[in-house]
């Protein structure tokens, strides 16, 4: 057995079942070897990126770590943006990526590159092989650390000599990790502490991020017992239902206004599973300014008062917390809270404005209306993507899968190939912009390879929408090379090239019939909606601003 | 505010870059930096003095934890002990400057290492408020080059900066 075989051998103690990737020149012993093992099934990507954003959607949908190979140099480097995103939205991966041969190591060989050097901050770890019997405990460390703790990408750079030495080591091997032990048990003092905490308060409410899917059931029975008002972010979006009475949506720039506004006059902020990043808070110095106590639930300690002074730290994964939570859950006296909240929710909406021309908020509750909810859901960046997270209600934990840290365009679709394979009676919908979408858009040559039935439905507004929309706010209008339509491919026939079914409607009246035919359709779809151009995404908190700035209805423009 | 922080590591290739790559990204102001092995093989200890508020000394010390090659970290704020080396070339070239060399040095508890015609090395031990003393002291006599260790730090007494032992399963 020679390393190669070794990897794929511990791939396959490790339980992994998928593997997305692309061959070349330094991994083509882990292929070589893949021939034989038709146990792993390999999905051939057009691109690195496209491989590992596919990973990133079967690690988020399915809550399995996912498995990514690709080749030294170009191919590694494919990988940087996808191993960032997983980093900042904390995804479980791991990278195998091939490399020059220890002896061309640092020679400028061809496709070399410092994977290791260039990987290091964008991965939660990762490794060089130097050794072809050190491949069991690399790769059982790998998936240790990529799947405990906070989640994370992990990189093994593997030279292609150790690929083919001969691997005369044991496979019984333990992860030798002296420095990484997560903590997982909530410390129960400061537990009863966030208790007594919440019994005492008039104004909670509860945020949940990305950090508490799998915590999904006690905190959904908590909220039900404690009757404490719920807000969900980008990436907590599904946590509990979106259309749960509870429930008040997403906070920050494009969040609700009754989100926004709880936060502001909350006296007491229970978050679990997230980082309060910048896009929540706004201006630090003015986010939630009338909270007494702020209890984080995180179980990444250098979250916890990096951002907001916090009062209850807890320190632990959001599960375990939550069903200790649950245990002392108590109903709250909340009716003057929630009739306020409840007069925001009545107030504000969220925006749906009448324009002439079809608008992407009309084409992304078509589709939940049509559906019933009942769908994954992946999207690109962008304005499309904040329609998506407003108008869409996901109904179930990891059902949204949207790039939310580091806002990676051209993540819906390869992301859809992931979501589909580790789910494949599902249905599962990309929300895509016409701009994200062209960054990744051979991928539904993917989506053909292996007959998986992904609709793409692609709000074509011929813009980079959010950047015109700050172009349009904030820089006097001076749209500077935003404008995609006049040179914007006929995206059905795109689709059609490709042999992928291909849709478009522009007109209001064709929306509903055109929907019914993209979710009838078998294979995949791309059902292109040319939508109102001029469209911005509101509420919206201007980046800096606080709930105070909120913007929450389009101002005044000219209907086209 | 400055701190010492000690930080013990597995040696391992890159353990190094890792440290001062999460120091650069995160924008932690290293003073000094020293680093070697220690008496258990496969482990080294780091000495780092940061500059910072509580807040970001804080950061330093989780982001530190994070890193998996880190076994363990400390802010010296107990009593502890901070020593320095540093090697300092002089011009010494007249007779009546020597002799004063020579009383600077007895002061400062240096000793030369390395005695030429118109110049000498001196190494001095000690915190770092006595090694700059020391080079402020010389100056006048023409400071040629000085080469400073970094701050290396240890607790007093029976605090030990050693492997937790592991209390939860991952």
């Amino acid at each position: 057995m020679n390393g190669a075989e070794a990897i794929l051998e511990v791939l396959a103690r490790e339980g992994v079942k998928h593997i997305f990737g692309v061959p070349g020149g330094a991994n083509m012993p882990m292929y070589d070897a893949l021939y034989d093992r038709p146990e792993l099934e390999h999905v051939l990507a057009r691109h690195e990126q496209g491989a590992i954003h596919a990973a990133e959607g079967y690690a988020i949908s399915s809550g399995r770590t996912s498995v990514v190979f690709a080749t030294s140099g170009p191919g590694a480097l494919n990988l940087v943006t996808g191993l960032a995103d997983a980093l900042m939205d904390s995804v479980p991966l791991v990278a195998i990526t091939g490399q020059v041969a220890r002896s061309a190591v640092g020679t400028d060989a061809f496709q070399e590159a410092d994977v290791t050097g260039v990987t290091m901050p964008i991965t939660k770890h990762n490794y060089l092989v130097q050794d072809v019997n050190d491949i069991p405990r690399i790769v059982r460390e790998a998936f240790v650390i990529a799947s405990t703790g906070r989640p994370g990408p992990v990189l093994i750079d593997v030279p292609k000599d150790v690929q083919f030495d001969e691997f005369t080591g044991s496979f019984d091997v333990e992860p030798r990790l002296p420095g990484y032990n997560p903590t997982v048990k909530g410390h129960p003092r400061q537990i009863q502490r966030a208790l007594e905490a919440l019994a005492a308060a008039k104004r909670p409410v509860m945020m949940l991020g990305g950090g508490a899917h799998h915590a999904a059931e006690p905190l959904r029975k908590f909220a039900e017992a404690t009757g404490i008002p719920v807000i969900t972010t980008l990436k907590g979006l599904g946590v509990l239902p979106a259309d749960h009475p509870q429930v008040l949506g997403m906070p920050g720039m494009h969040g609700t206004v009754a989100a926004n506004r709880a936060l502001q006059h909350a006296d007491l902020i229970l978050a679990l599973g997230l980082r309060f990043d910048d896009r929540i808070t706004g201006n630090i110095e003015k986010f939630a300014p009338n909270v007494k106590t702020v209890i984080h639930v995180d179980i990444d300690p250098a979250e916890i008062g990096k951002v907001v002074r916090t009062d209850v730290p807890i320190v632990g994964d959001a599960r375990w917390v939550a069903e200790r939570l649950l245990a002392g859950a108590k109903p709250l006296e909340l009716d003057d809270w929630w009739a306020q909240l409840r007069a925001w929710q009545e107030a504000h909406p969220l925006p749906m404005p009448e324009r002439e021309r079809l608008t992407s908020q009309e084409v992304v509750r078509a589709f939940w209306e049509a559906t019933g909810g009942e769908a994954y859901v992946t999207t690109g960046v962008g304005q499309h993507q904040m329609f998506a997270a407003q108008f869409w209600k996901p109904k179930f934990p990891r059902s949204f899968i949207t790039s939310g840290g580091l806002g990676t365009m051209g993540y819906g679709l390869p992301a859809a190939v992931g979501v589909q394979v580790a789910h494949p009676d599902a249905l599962v919908l990309d929300f895509d912009g016409d701009g994200s979408f062209q960054m990744t858009m051979q991928e539904l040559a993917t989506l053909v390879r292996y007959d998986l039935p992904v609709k793409v439905i692609l709000l074509n507004n011929g813009y980079l929408g959010m950047v015109r929309q700050w172009q349009d706010l904030f820089n006097d209008k001076r749209y500077a090379e935003v404008h995609l339509e006049e040179s914007n491919p006929d995206f059905a026939k795109l689709a059609e090239a490709f042999g992928v079914r291909g849709f478009t409607a522009e007109r209001r009246e064709d929306l509903k019939e055109v929907a019914e035919a993209t979710l009838a359709h078998e294979g995949p779809v791309l059902a292109e909606f040319r939508v109102y151009n001029e469209e911005g995404v509101f509420p919206m908190i201007p980046a800096g601003g606080s709930a105070e700035d909120m913007i929450i209805e389009p101002p005044g423009e000219v209907q086209s | 505010m400055r701190h010492v922080v000690s930080v013990l590591v597995e040696d391992h290739p890159r353990v190094l870059t890792r440290i001062t790559s999460l120091f650069a990204r995160r924008g932690f102001n290293i003073e000094s930096l020293a680093v070697g092995k220690t008496h258990v093989p496969g482990l080294s200890r780091i000495s780092i003095v940061v500059l910072g508020d509580d807040r970001t000394i804080e950061q330093v010390e989780k982001q530190l934890n994070k890193l998996i090659e880190v076994i363990k970290v400390t802010d010296h704020v107990e009593p502890h002990v901070e020593r320095e080396l540093a090697l300092v070339k002089v011009r010494t070239e007249g007779v009546e400057e020597r002799l004063q060399i020579k009383e600077i040095v007895e002061a400062f508890r240096a000793r030369p290492v390395d005695v030429g015609r118109t110049s000498s090395i001196y190494e001095v031990t000690g915190d770092p408020g006595k090694i700059e003393g020391f080079i402020a002291g010389l100056e006048p006599y023409g400071v040629l080059e000085v080469m400073r260790t970094g701050a290396v730090a240890m607790s007093r007494g029976e605090a030990v900066l050693k492997p937790r032992v592991k209390k939860e399963a991952v």
